[in-house]
C-alpha cells in the first residue's frame, strides 16, 4: 500500500518505522506531509522555527540510506526539537529575545544521537522562555495554544512539543523537564512524556535552566514510542560529567511484561486539597484499571513533598541566576542598541533580552544566594531537598512504582493565572521527582470536560524500563492515548 | 615603636596540562587571540564542564609534597561576578571544600630553617585577558587563557620579612617545578603571587589590618613591593592613620603600591556548589598511584647531597635549586668520577654563571654533563690547570667539542716534566738578576713575579705547583 | 522585600530596572518569598545539604586536546568584534 498523501493521525513511531521499512511510503513523502501540516497550523504557535530545507534534505538522505541497504532504528522518522536544544545551523532561541537570532555552531548530544538513529528533524518547538513557566505564556514568541481548546494553555515549558504531538503535526518531539516541563504539558495535551533519571540523558547542548534538576526526554503518543526514542537518546556522553556510564537497557524488550504482583504506591498526600475532584476521579479509575491488570495498590506517604514547591523555588532560581549570567551581550546573543558604559551595556542588554518571569527568577535566585540569606534560603532548601528525596527511598521499600495525578487540574485559560505563585502550584506533583532525580512518566488517563488529564508514574532511580512497561500495559488496555483533538 | 611585619602569600600556579581544566581546548601560551577558546571556554549556551583528571593528579602531587591532607571529597563552587573576561559570569573554583589543606614548606632564613604553614591549595579555572590599549573607549577580550587550570596555594601569615617571603616563594617555585606541575614562568604568568601584608607592634599577638598586593610578577618585585608596603603602613600608622583592608596594585615602574579602583564595591560573590559538577572524589587508588610516582623532593635531595657528596649546605642548596640542575650535577659526578666537591664548584660556579649569562635552560646548554665531566677529569689528573680549564670550558661552550680534543689541538697539556720546568726557570732567573738580588735580600714576595714570568714563558702550561717548588729551590741556591 | 533590596539584587544580577518595575518586582518577589518561607515549617537541623541526586558522580576526562577552537566561526556570533577580539565598552580598572 502506497502512502495516501495524508499522514494518518493514528500512526505512532512504532508504526511509522514499520511502514517506512516495508516501503509503504518514503521518508520524503512523510516529511512533506508533516511540513504541510505544521505550516497549516500557525495559529497553534507550536513552532518557533520550521526547517523545511533541512528536513527535506535529511529525509532524502534517509531514503537514500535505506535504498543502499543501510538501516537505523528510527530511519526516516520525523521529529521536532524543543527550542532549548542547540542545533547546528538552525537558530536556537530558548524562547527568548536574548537568543532570538542565535545560531549554534554545534548540535546538542540529544539532537546528534537522534540524528544518528535516523530521525529527520523538522523544526524547533515553542517553549516558555528559558524553560521557566508552566503554561508557555512566557515565550518571547508568544503563547502556544492547546489543540484541545485553543483558548487554553498547553502547559509548559515544553508546550510547543506537547501541542505539536497532540495535534498530530509530528509523531514525536523532544522536551526537557526541570520541575515538570515534560510531564505537565504532556498531561494537559493528552500525550505521553517521559522524564528520565538525572544523568540518563546527556545535558550537553541543552540550554541550562537548573543544572542539578534538568533532564531531557521524549514526548510522543505512546509509551512504546517513548521507549524507542529514549533508547536512542540515552547513554554515556563524554561532554557531560554527570552523564551516566550505565548501559542503556533494551526498553522495548520489557514493554509487555506482566504487571501481576506489581506494587503500585498511591501517595496519600496527592489526593488531598488542591486536586480537582474530577481529575481525582479519573485517577481512581486509572488505578482500578491497574488492579484489573494484576497490580496491588499500596498506600504510601511522602510527608515532605508538600514542601517541594518552596524548596524548588529557591534551588531552581538560584542555579538559574548563575546559569543565565553568561547572557551578557559580549560573545553572542542580544546586545542593547545604546549604552553609556560597560555596566549600562550589561544592564540594558539583560533587562531588554529577558522577559519578566526569567527576571523574577534571576532576582529570587540572586537573593537566595546573597550574603546574609544563603543559609536561610539556599542551604535550608538543600537540606529540605534531601528530606524530600529520602521520602521516596522509604516509599520504594513498599512499592515498585508510584502513581498519581501529573497536574492538579486540566488546562486552564490563557491569561488566567497572572499571579506567579498560583502558576507555580501547577507543578506540585512533578517537582519532588526532579528534586530526587528520579524517572517519571505522564500518560493520558481520561478527560475532564473535554480536556485530557494525565497519570504520573514515578520509578526508582534508573528504572525507566519498568515505568515504560507499566505505562505500556495501561495503554494496551485503554485508548485515551489514541484520542486526538478534532480539527487538526 | 618597633614593628613586626606579617606576610601571607597566595600563589596561583598554572598547571602544566595540555588541555584546559574543564574543556578540551589547548593551553599553549602565546597563540593568536581567541584561537584557543572553544565552545566551552566561551560559555556558549548548553555547554558543560568536564574536569581534567591530570589537573587533579597534579593537585594531589602538591598535597603529598607538602605533607598536607588530600581530601577524599572536595567540591567545586561557582564564584559569581560579571566581567568581560569571565565568560560564564562565574568562575569555577573550590571554596568551602578544597582538595588540599594544612601542609607546610621548609624555607632557609638567616636564623636557619623555618617551616611555613600552607593553609590550603585548591583547583580553579583562570579567566581571559582584557586588553585596554588597542582602541579608544573599547576593551578587547581574549579568552585564550580562560579555563586554564590553576592551583591556588595559600600560605599561613607565617612570614616576618620580605626576605622570608621571597624565600618561601622561591621554595614553592622550586617545588612545583620538581613536581612537574607548573613551568614556573613568571613573565608569562604561570606562577603569580599576591601578598597579604600587615604590621603590628612587636610582641602583639593579634594581626593588624592587611592590604592585599596584586600583580607581583618577579621575585625581586615581591621583595620590593612588600618592602614599600611595610614602610607605607608604618609611616601611616606612625602619623596617626589607620591601615585599610584593601587591594593594592604594585607598580614596578614607580616602585610603589596604590589602591585599585574598587571594581568590587560591595561585591557579593554568591558562592554555591556548582550544580554541573558533583563532588570530586580522590580514591585511595589514585592517591597510591600518585605517591608511587613522586619524585625526590628538594628538601630530601638537599640533605642527600650534603650527606652523600659531602657538600656544604650552601652548595647543596644551589645545586638542588632545580631538578634539572641537580640531575646535571649528579651526571657530571657520575661521568667524571672526580671529587664531588670539584664537580660542585664547577657546576655551581662556571657552568651556572655561563648558563645565566647566556640566558639558557639546562636542556639547551651546549656543554653536556658528560662533556663537563671529561674536562674535570683532566683537572683532576693534572693534565690542565684550573685556569686553563676555564679557557677550555669557554671553547667547549662556544665551539663545541670535548676537552681532550681541545687540549690536543691547542697543545694545552700542562708541563709537568721537572727538567723542562727547570730549564724555563733557569732562563727566567738568568734574565732577571735585579729581582734575584731582591729575593735573596729577603723580599720574598718577588717570588710571585718569577712565577708569573715562568707561567708566561710556558704559555700557562707549566704546572704551577712545580714551578713554585723549583723556583724556590733555584733561587735559594 | 523593599525597593532598596530590589535595587541591590538587580545590580548584583545586572538587570536594569525602572521605578515602576521595581515596585512590581518588590510585590511579586515578596509573594514568592512568602511561598518560600513555608520551608521554615520543616525542621532540617543536622540534615546534610543535597546539591545533586545522590547517584550523580563526577566523571573526569583524560588530559587531551579534544575540541579545537574555530575562532572565526565563534567570533561571528559576537555583537562586536575586531582583530580576533571580543569588544566591549572600555573597562576601567
Amino acid at each position: 500500500m502506497r502512502f495516501s498523501g495524508e499522514f494518518p493521525l493514528t500512526l505512532t513511531i512504532a508504526e511509522l518505522v514499520q511502514g517506512l521499512a516495508a516501503g509503504q511510503y518514503s521518508s520524503a513523502e512523510l516529511v512533506q506531509d508533516v511540513l504541510r501540516r505544521v505550516e497549516a497550523q500557525p495559529g497553534l504557535n507550536a513552532f518557533i522555527t520550521v526547517d523545511r530545507d533541512g528536513a527535506e534534505k535529511a529525509a532524502r538522505a534517509a531514503d537514500a540510506a535505506r535504498a543502499s541497504g543501510q538501516n537505523a532504528p528510527l530511519l526516516g522518522v520525523p521529529i521536532a526539537h524543543k527550542d532549548i536544544f542547540c542545533t547546528a545551523g538552525v537558530r536556537t532561541t530558548c524562547g527568548s529575545r536574548m537568543l532570538a537570532d542565535f545560531i549554534s555552531p554545534y548540535d546538542a548530544t540529544v539532537v546528534a544521537r537522534l540524528n544518528a538513529a535516523g530521525c529527520v528533524p523538522v523544526g524547533k518547538t515553542n517553549m516558555d522562555e528559558f524553560a521557566m513557566g508552566s503554561s508557555n505564556e512566557t515565550s518571547f514568541f508568544g503563547p502556544v495554544r492547546n489543540p484541545w481548546d485553543v483558548q487554553r494553555v498547553p502547559g509548559g515549558s515544553s508546550g510547543g512539543s506537547a501541542a505539536a504531538v497532540a495535534a498530530r503535526l509530528v509523531p514525536a518531539a523532544t522536551g526537557t523537564d526541570t520541575g515538570g516541563s515534560i510531564r505537565q504539558p504532556a498531561a494537559l495535551c493528552g500525550i505521553t512524556g517521559l522524564k528520565p533519571s538525572y544523568g540518563r540523558v546527556s545535558r550537553y547542548g541543552m540550554i541550562a535552566f537548573a543544572s542539578s534538576l534538568d533532564q531531557a526526554g521524549p514526548m510522543a503518543q505512546t509509551a512504546e514510542d517513548c521507549a524507542l526514542l529514549l533508547a536512542a537518546m540515552a547513554g554515556f556522553d563524554e561532554r557531560d560529567a554527570t552523564a551516566l556510564t550505565a548501559a542503556v537497557p533494551d526498553y522495548h524488550a520489557t514493554l509487555r511484561s506482566s504487571l501481576e504482583g506489581l506494587r503500585i504506591g498511591v501517595v496519600r498526600e496527592h489526593f488531598g486539597a488542591g486536586l480537582d475532584a474530577a481529575v481525582g476521579a479519573a485517577m481512581q479509575a486509572a488505578l482500578r484499571e491497574y488492579e484489573r491488570l494484576g497490580a496491588k495498590l499500596v498506600d504510601i506517604s511522602l510527608p515532605n513533598s508538600g514542601h517541594a514547591l518552596p524548596c524548588y523555588y529557591v534551588l531552581a532560581p538560584a542555579e538559574a541566576s548563575s546559569n543565565l549570567a553568561r547572557y551578557d551581550g559580549v560573545r553572542y546573543g542580544y546586545r542593547a542598541a545604546e549604552y553609556r558604559d560597560l555596566e549600562d551595556m550589561y544592564k540594558k542588554t539583560r533587562s531588554e533580552g529577558f522577559g519578566p518571569e526569567v527576571k523574577r527568577r534571576i532576582m529570587i535566585g540572586t537573593y537566595a544566594l546573597s550574603a546574609g540569606y544563603y543559609d536561610a534560603y539556599y542551604l535550608k532548601a538543600q537540606r529540605l531537598r534531601r528530606l524530600i528525596a529520602q521520602d521516596f527511598g522509604q516509599a520504594f521499600e513498599s512499592c515498585d512504582v508510584i502513581a498519581g495525578p501529573t497536574a492538579p487540574s486540566p488546562a486552564f485559560a490563557i491569561g488566567a493565572k497572572s499571579d506567579p505563585v498560583s502558576m507555580y502550584l501547577n507543578d506540585i506533583y512533578t517537582i519532588p521527582v526532579n528534586l530526587a532525580g528520579l524517572p517519571a512518566i505522564s500518560l493520558p488517563a481520561g478527560f475532564v470536560e473535554g480536556l485530557p488529564v494525565g497519570l504520573q508514574l514515578i520509578g526508582r532511580y534508573l528504572d525507566e524500563a519498568r515505568l515504560l512497561n507499566v505505562a505500556h500495559k495501561f495503554q494496551e488496555a485503554t485508548d485515551w492515548h489514541r484520542r486526538a483533538p478534532a480539527g487538526f | 615603636m618597633e614593628w613586626e611585619t606579617v606576610i601571607g602569600l597566595e600563589v596561583h600556579a598554572q598547571l602544566k596540562t595540555v588541555s584546559k581544566i574543564f574543556s578540551g581546548a589547548p593551553t599553549a601560551y602565546g597563540a593568536p587571540p581567541n584561537t584557543q577558546a572553544n565552545v566551552v571556554d566561551i560559555a556558549l549556551p548548553g555547554v558543560l564542564p568536564v574536569l581534567n583528571a591530570e589537573a587533579v593528579r597534579m593537585a594531589v602531587r602538591l598535597g603529598l609534597a607538602i605533607g598536607a591532607t588530600v581530601h577524599a571529597r572536595s567540591v567545586f563552587a561557582r564564584k559569581n561576578y560579571f566581567y568581560p573576561d569571565l565568560p560564564k559570569g562565574y568562575q569555577i573554583s573550590q571554596y568551602e571544600h578544597p582538595i588540599v589543606e594544612r601542609g607546610q614548606l621548609a624555607i632557609m632564613t638567616e636564623a636557619g630553617e623555618k617551616r611555613v604553614g600552607i593553609t590550603r591549595a585548591h583547583l580553579e579555572e583562570d579567566a581571559g585577558k582584557s586588553l585596554h590599549e588597542a582602541w579608544e573607549g573599547l576593551t578587547g577580550v581574549d579568552l585564550n587563557r580562560a579555563g586554564t587550570p590553576l592551583l591556588e596555594i595559600v600560605s599561613e601569615p607565617d612570614m616576618r620579612s620580605p626576605a622570608e617571603a621571597v624565600a618561601y616563594l622561591k621554595a614553592l617555585h622550586t617545588l612545583v617545578r620538581y613536581l612537574e606541575i607548573c613551568d614556573g614562568n613568571m613573565q608569562e604568568g604561570s606562577f603569580r603571587c599576591d601578598a597579604n601584608v600587615s604590621i603590628r607592634p612587636l610582641g602583639e599577638s593579634r594581626y593588624g589590618m592587611r592590604a592585599e598586593l596584586k600583580n607581583i610578577n618577579s621575585f625581586r618585585f615581591v621583595e620590593r613591593a612588600i618592602d614599600y608596603e611595610v614602610r607605607r603602613q608604618i609611616a601611616l600608622v606612625s602619623s596617626g592613620g589607620q591601615v585599610r583592608q584593601e587591594t593594592r596594585l604594585y607598580d614596578s615602574a614607580r616602585d610603589e603600591t596604590r589602591p585599585m579602583r574598587s571594581k568590587e564595591e560591595a561585591n557579593d560573590y554568591r558562592y554555591f556548589p556548582d550544580p554541573d559538577l558533583p563532588p570530586l572524589i580522590v580514591a585511595p587508588e589514585l592517591l597510591a598511584e600518585v605517591k608511587a610516582t613522586m619524585p625526590e623532593l628538594p628538601e630530601a635531595k638537599r640533605q642527600r647531597f650534603c650527606e652523600h657528596y659531602g657538600l656544604s649546605a650552601y652548595d647543596a642548596a644551589v645545586l638542588t635549586g632545580s631538578r634539572e640542575l641537580a640531575d646535571y650535577y649528579e651526571e657530571t659526578v657520575r661521568s667524571s668520577a672526580v671529587e664531588p666537591k670539584l664537580a660542585a664548584n664547577w657546576v655551581a660556579g662556571e657552568f651556572l654563571a655561563r648558563l645565566n649569562s647566556a640566558n639558557l635552560d639546562i636542556a639547551d646548554a651546549p656543554v653536556s654533563a658528560g662533556a663537563l665531566g671529561g674536562l674535570l677529569r683532566r683537572i683532576a689528573d693534572g693534565t690542565v690547570s684550573g685556569k686553563t680549564a676555564k679557557d677550555i670550558f669557554e671553547a667547549m661552550w662556544e665551539e663545541g667539542g670535548d676537552a681532550d680534543g681541545i687540549i690536543a689541538a691547542r697543545g694545552l697539556q700542562q708541563i709537568t716534566d721537572d727538567s723542562a720546568i727547570e730549564q724555563i726557570v733557569a732562563e727566567v732567573v738568568a734574565a732577571n738578576p735585579k729581582q734575584v738580588a731582591q729575593y735573596r735580600a729577603g723580599e720574598e714576595k718577588v717570588l710571585t713575579f718569577f712565577v708569573g714570568q715562568v707561567m708566561k714563558a710556558s704559555r700557562g702550561k707549566a704546572n704551577p705547583g712545580k714551578v713554585n717548588a723549583i723556583l724556590k729551590r733555584v733561587l735559594a741556591s | 522585600m523593599n525597593k532598596e533590596d530590589i535595587e541591590k539584587i538587580a545590580h548584583l544580577a545586572r538587570l536594569g530596572m525602572t521605578g515602576q518595575e521595581r515596585d512590581t518586582y518588590a510585590e511579586d518577589l515578596s509573594r514568592i518569598l512568602g511561598l518560600v518561607s513555608q520551608m521554615n515549617a520543616v525542621a532540617t537541623d543536622g540534615v546534610e545539604p543535597m546539591t545533586h541526586p545522590d547517584e550523580a558522580i563526577l566523571r573526569l576526562r583524560p588530559d587531551a586536546v579534544s575540541l579545537e577552537a574555530d575562532r572565526d566561526r565563534l567570533l561571528a556570533l559576537a555583537p562586536d568584534s575586531r582583530d580576533g577580539l571580543y569588544l566591549v565598552p572600555k573597562v576601567i580598572e
